[in-house]
């Protein structure tokens, strides 16, 4: 019902296009979304239609909804129906919509592979060039490994338009499939040379993306890409060259010298700026690598001379350049100098701060960047407190936040390796803390944590910080906007309280902690007050003990008692549960205080022991112990047959793995003893292992003429009372003055010397800029390292990232292929399968070879070749995945029909025999299968044995479309895949008593009909058919022949094939609703059925996914592993399946009116997933 | 590698989108308007290159645009490509895009979302830049177009 009245409005809605959708939705202003709503379930409507062209203009428009911002994947399965259109315009639309919204998980892309393989092999050009655009955004590790090989052929079509996107799309492919870099490698090098500018470029593109990851396996092809830098005239591939050899020249100097000479031409003579900046880049980038410098004086002169000056020292041209782009990169091309000459760059610190102060954030961040590399121990608190000041003067939080990370990263960089005073960092620390909405308060907070744990030195001045700072603390914790600051006082809590000895005034701190304003912040940073209170109480608690003044101490248990009630109520549970725990320990001390009892001592040994910092990368690091097989099964899991259950429970019962607990298997105690024995005689020679020493922790040395210097003297009180004072600025003053003193004092020791060495030859003179080694840090400061686990093993691959693709395109790429690693083309499984024995033994290549397309221009080449390893051909190819949508013409496989073959083939073996001398054919059986008749040679190349490519000359895919109640309507497609023209083709059917072909008015029941063109050799057509069907309840199989001349021969050839009519075949697939289901299910017109499908092993949507495509059903209802179908036949049966899944078994239940329609189709489902 | 292409308008609606890696729906939105959002507020005078959009990719990804009277045609980029060549082919596609429609503006490219994918298809390809010269992409468009309108003749008399 509801089909026919969408079929009357047809005209209306087809109305309706891209354009007016356009229009609708700029009209609709104000309800846009309703509008959109209505549109989305017009289109709805017209993609229930059969009409392509509805379809098509509907998916048009889905494209369009898709961006902005709707969800379209649901129409996937009729973007693969528009993508298989026959006409141009609507698959271009179909690929389209598919490049925008499939992506990997896109369930219907395992149906497309056929129909890209099909528009890849299609004689227009445009439709392979729309096939491979679309592909090269929706590839999928399956649709690489089919397609790889139909790809790789077309990298030597005729068309240039097609060479140059297959060339690109290989890129994608090899991301997916690394297995096919290596077989297609040689034809990707070959392109660099193509006649056509275009495809040379993309294969450039191609190299230079897989070098860029890999560089060291593309030195080999240094020379060819040296010939094409000095040829080439297009700026695009030049630049791709250029920034190729700078991956190159670090992993090969003597490339640097050669590269010279063209650069300098390059930069002399090009006029693109963007070329220019490249080479130049390039230069930088090979400049001193490994202490051999490509340019030595030479750079100086030679970049004099350049029209913009852009040497190493003439960069900051560049930077005052008033074009903000060209400022840009040369801050860009600094930081790649700042890694090979840091001095260099040093010296333009004035220009890079300057830039700090520009109003384009893209070139602040980049001096920003620079600022990192440049600090040295000297300069390093005269950057900061620039920095600080930018702080201050920022606008906009993000720039603020990227600052901040920066001022922590310079100063953290390599183990504090430039800081010489840790005062100073802390207190730059707390002064950022007054950052108004910065998200980075856990950022600052990790490093008071890291810093206060790891240099001892510090603790005490540390801990004075912190408690002024949880003084302070509704400074952070007052405006809401601050919150991501209040992070900050997790650690001021944690430091105060674990170094709680060196407090000066407990009692105040303790307070603070306590106060009732904590009880707003985070429940994480509560918790930490809770704990760390307790700390500070037992610290407390043993200093009031010493005083004999015994009612201070009970005063700070009542403190404890009276405030931490409020924190018991917390809402949040480690508060709670931390709070309540100390709370009762402290009543419980209360009370033995009443008895006079000492119990700091006991108090204390709480919180005893002291907490070493851990490498974040320590867990990580842990070596398995020896003996130990992580992937073994502790327990086995339980048997199949066990959970093989048809309860859904057993499913649940497998995957839980609670009834396998691991049960330790007893190791004696002798054994065990040996172990560790074992262990700590390898840890003692293991030189990796950073063994526990004492010294490095506990014993810290005072450095000698520490006394001397006046940080130490500040008074701390005045300025820490106002956390809000900037006072790192003080520490840059008196770093100074320190640094002064201890030059005066070198220079006295150094006269000393002098007098000493009076007369001596060697008179240093004490230049005036100190050098870096002179500078000695304000403390001795003991940098405790993090630990790492025993015999953790100092590895640097744990920074690469695992999931990089690129990491699988690692490969040797000069070794010779292997004949393993041969590309997968295309096979029949289902072939193999039915073939019968007198067949097998007949073929003189095993069953398993397989056809192999293949152009006779890369047979050429391949000849040229003398390697012989470039050969590409296939012995055990990959099966493809079952994808058919078509009814199948099998090749006849009946031992009379073979002989007839036989003799045939034996004629056209003569004839080939006579053209091409030096070929040796053979016969092979039918290779084909499912979708193909095969009927061709084999060819051999000469040294092997054994035949590799197969040429067969038509390939006949047959596409039920399906109309009106008793036409079907076959669409074969005809592909020459031999080497010679073939014309006047005739198709010809048996009929039989229920199947007719339609012939035109006039002609007899035996005649065949003229196919309406003519096949070039490696072309491919498409006809139709019309059958007529009486019955439609059996299969069908009707036999026919194909007969055709070879241009050359002009012989009559002919080809036998049968045509398949499944029963599924006659399904049209109809959406039914649920409801109507239901009615249709209660009527009881239908007759039952039922199958069962063991070890399918495949994920349910998957087979939904299957049975709607092959046999033409629509789900109506699904729920969990149960799904209701529907479909109708074109004579108007209703088909209803009832599908659940359990473990790998499916059971289907069926209804239908017509019980042998029923069965043929319950066994044609069985057979699809028996194939797979 | 080119990671996406976005052209949106000064008010930061979306003319054409056209990511290279899969992005939800919803995050492609996101996206947009974090890419508008830092995009619109630069002057006109300042460089055309931007880092930090913290959606698409890491520190390897900057994003490099041209703004052309009511439109921001913007190009997420990774390392392996230069800058200067990136602003070179949005200049080589805006005038491509001028020459197909003649004297583009922005009405083509909201009426015509598809002519521009088709156009931008001959010039990028899976992220990777397959076409720089302007008469090639033209000529390949142009006969597309061409039996775009030789099919639709065919069909009209028969449907």
């Amino acid at each position: 019902m509801a089909l026919k009245i969408v079929k009357g409005s047809i005209d209306r809605m087809f109305d309706k296009n891209l354009q007016d959708l356009v229009r609708g939705i700029r009209n609709h202003k104000e309800d846009e979304a309703k509008y959109i709503s209505t549109c989305i379930d017009e289109i709805k409507q017209e993609l229930k239609q059969d009409n392509i062209a509805v379809k098509a203009n509907a998916v048009c428009k889905l494209t369009y909804l898709q961006m902005l911002g709707y969800d379209v994947s649901w129409a996937a399965f009729n973007i693969v129906e528009v993508m298989s259109s026959s006409k141009f315009t609507y698959k271009r639309i179909g690929y389209l919509a598919a490049s925008q919204c499939f992506h990997e998980s896109t369930d219907v892309i395992m149906l497309t592979t056929n129909q890209i393989r099909k528009d890849l092999s299609s004689p227009n050009q445009y439709d392979t060039g729309v096939a491979l655009t679309g592909l090269s955004c929706f590839v999928t590790p399956d649709l690489a490994r089919d397609l790889a090989n139909d790809i790789m052929t077309l990298m030597s079509h005729t068309k240039p338009y097609i060479r140059k996107k297959a060339v690109l799309i290989m890129y994608k492919v090899f991301l997916k499939y690394p297995e096919s870099l290596r077989p297609a490698f040689p034809r990707l090098k070959e392109k660099l040379e193509d006649p056509d500018p275009g495809v040379q470029s993309a294969a450039v593109n191609v190299i230079c993306e897989l070098a860029r990851r890999n560089p060291k396996n593309y030195l080999s092809l240094a020379p060819l890409f040296f010939k094409l830098m000095t040829s080439s005239t297009n700026n695009w591939v030049l630049i791709k060259i250029i920034k190729l050899f700078g991956a190159l020249t670090p992993l090969e100097p003597r490339l640097g010298k050669k590269l010279i000479e063209p650069l300098t031409n390059l930069i002399h003579s090009t006029s693109a700026m963007s070329l220019l900046y490249e080479c130049v880049n390039t230069v930088i980038a090979g400049h001193d690598v490994n202490g051999s410098p490509f340019l030595p004086p030479f750079s100086l002169a030679l970049f004099l001379f350049l029209r913009f000056q852009l040497c190493v020292q003439k960069l900051r041209i560049l930077i005052e350049d008033s074009d903000q782009n060209l400022k840009y990169l040369g801050l860009l091309a600094m930081s790649k100098i700042l890694k090979t000459h840091p001095k260099s760059v040093q010296s333009h610190k004035d220009l890079i701060l300057q830039c700090l102060d520009d109003k384009d954030e893209s070139i602040r961040l980049r001096a920003l960047d620079l600022l990192y590399g440049m600090v040295s121990k000297k300069n390093l608190m005269e950057i900061v407190k620039k920095l600080m000041l930018h702080v201050d003067k920022a606008e906009g939080t993000t720039y603020r936040d990227e600052l901040l990370t920066k001022i922590i990263d310079i100063c953290s960089q390599s183990n504090y390796q430039y800081i010489t005073n840790f005062e100073w960092y802390i207190s730059i620390l707390v002064e950022l803390t007054r950052l108004e909405g910065t998200r980075h308060g856990h950022l600052i907070a990790s490093q008071m944590l890291d810093v206060a744990i790891r240099v001892k030195a510090i603790r005490v001045f540390a801990v004075a910080q912190m408690a002024t700072l949880l003084d302070n603390a509704h400074l952070m914790t007052g405006n809401v906007q601050r919150k991501g600051i209040c992070e900050v006082l997790y650690a001021a809590a944690w430091i105060c309280g674990e170094f709680s000895e060196h407090l000066e005034n407990p009692m105040q701190t303790l307070e603070a902690m306590l106060r009732p304003k904590v009880a707003t912040l985070p429940g994480h940073i509560q918790a930490v007050y809770v704990q760390n209170a307790a700390k500070l109480f037992a610290t407390l608690l043993k200093n009031q003990e010493g005083n004999t003044d015994r009612t201070a101490a009970q005063e700070t248990s009542q403190l404890m008692i009276d405030r931490l009630p409020l924190f018991v109520q917390s809402a949040n549970l480690e508060v709670q549960e931390r709070a309540s725990c100390i709370l009762q320990l402290v009543k419980y001390i209360q009370k033995l205080q009443q008895k006079d009892v000492e119990v700091a001592e006991e108090v204390i040994a709480l919180f005893a022991g002291e907490l070493n910092p851990v490498a974040p990368k320590a867990q990580k690091k842990v070596p398995v112990p020896e003996g130990l097989d992580l992937d073994a099964w502790i327990n086995e899991p339980p048997s199949e047959s066990e959970s093989e259950d048809e309860q859904p429970k057993a499913i649940f019962a497998k995957e839980e793995p609670k009834h396998s607990r691991a049960r330790h298997t007893e190791v004696d105690e002798k054994e065990l003893a040996k172990r560790r024995e074992a262990r700590k005689q390898e840890q003692a020679n293991n030189p990796f292992y950073i063994k526990a020493s004492p010294s490095s922790q506990k014993v810290y040395q005072e450095a000698p003429g520490v006394e001397h210097i006046p940080v130490v003297q500040i008074d701390l009180s005045v300025p820490l009372k106002v956390p809000g004072l900037p006072m790192s600025d003080q520490y840059v003053k008196l770093e100074e003055e320190r640094r002064q003193k201890e030059r005066v004092e070198k220079k006295k020791k150094e006269k000393k010397k002098r007098k000493e060495k009076r007369g001596g030859r060697g008179k240093k003179h004490d230049s005036g800029p100190e050098s870096e080694e002179d500078i000695t840090p304000a403390h001795m400061v003991d940098i405790v390292t993090e630990e790492m686990p025993e015999n953790a093993l100092p590895s640097d691959d744990d920074d690469k990232d695992p999931n990089d693709p690129h990491k699988a395109l690692d490969i040797d790429l000069d070794k010779p292929l292997a004949d393993s690693e041969k590309l997968p083309v295309r096979s029949h499984r289902a072939a193999e399968a039915l073939k019968s024995p007198a067949e097998d033994g007949d073929a003189e290549s095993p069953a398993s070879q397989e056809p192999k397309k293949k152009s006779s221009k890369e047979k050429r080449e391949k000849k040229k070749d003398k390697d012989g390893d470039r050969k590409v051909s296939v012995k055990n190819g990959n099966p493809t995945r079952e994808t058919a949508l078509w009814m199948y013409i099998y090749g006849d496989k009946k031992s009379s029909k073979h002989k007839k073959k036989k003799q045939k083939r034996e004629k056209e073996e003569k004839e080939k025999k006579k053209k091409k001398k030096h070929h040796h054919h053979h016969h092979h059986s039918d290779g084909g299968g499912e979708e193909s008749v095969q009927n061709g040679t084999v060819e051999e190349e000469e040294p092997l044995p054994v035949s590799v490519c197969h040429q067969s000359f038509t390939e006949i895919d047959i596409q039920g479309n399906l109309q009106d109640g008793s036409q079907v309507v076959v669409s074969v497609i005809f592909e020459n895949k031999c080497d010679n023209f073939l014309k006047t083709m005739e198709f010809n059917v048996l009929d039989s008593l229920n199947s007719k072909l339609q012939r035109p008015e006039g002609s007899g029941p035996h005649d065949g009909l003229s196919v309406p063109f003519q096949l070039p050799p490696g072309v491919s057509n498409e006809a139709r058919f019309v059958f007529t069907m009486q019955s439609i309840v059996m299969p069908q199989k009707l036999k026919g022949t194909l007969t055709f001349i070879i241009k050359d021969s002009s012989t009559h050839e002919k080809l036998d094939f049968k045509l398949h009519f499944t029963c599924s075949s006659y399904l049209i697939t109809t959406p039914c609703y649920s409801d109507a289901f239901a009615k249709l299910l209660e009527s009881g017109d239908l007759k039952c059925s039922s199958v069962r499908l063991e070890g399918v092993n495949m994920p349910f949507h998957h087979l939904l996914a299957r049975i709607c495509f092959h046999h033409h059903f629509s789900v109506v209802e699904r729920i969990d592993s149960c799904a209701s179908m529907y479909s109708r036949s074109i004579q108007g049966h209703h088909v209803c399946l009832l599908v659940k899944t359990s473990g790998q078994t499916v059971s289907i239940d069926a209804k239908c009116d017509e019980p042998t329609l029923l069965g043929n189709v319950l066994d044609e489902i069985k057979q699809t997933f028996s194939q797979c | 590698m080119i990671k996406a292409i976005l052209i949106f308008n000064n008010h930061g609606k979306p003319r054409l989108i056209r990511f290279y890696q899969y992005f939800a729906e919803d995050l492609q939105q996101q996206i947009i308007r974090e890419t508008f959002h830092l995009v619109s507020k630069r002057d006109d005078n300042v460089c055309n290159f931007l880092e930090g959009g913290s959606l698409i990719g890491g520190s390897d990804y900057k994003l490099i645009y041209r703004h052309y009277a009511t439109l921001y045609f913007v190009f997420c980029v990774d390392s392996s490509e230069s800058e200067l060549g990136i602003l070179d082919l949005i200049q080589v596609f805006v005038e491509t895009l001028d020459k197909c429609f003649e004297n583009v503006c922005e009405l083509d490219l909201i009426f015509h979302m598809d002519k521009v994918h088709y156009i931008l298809q001959e010039v990028v390809m899976g992220g990777m830049v397959l076409e720089t010269n302007m008469n090639e992409i033209v000529a390949q468009v142009e006969v597309q177009t061409r039996m775009e309108k030789s099919e639709v003749k065919l069909s009209r008399p028969s449907g």
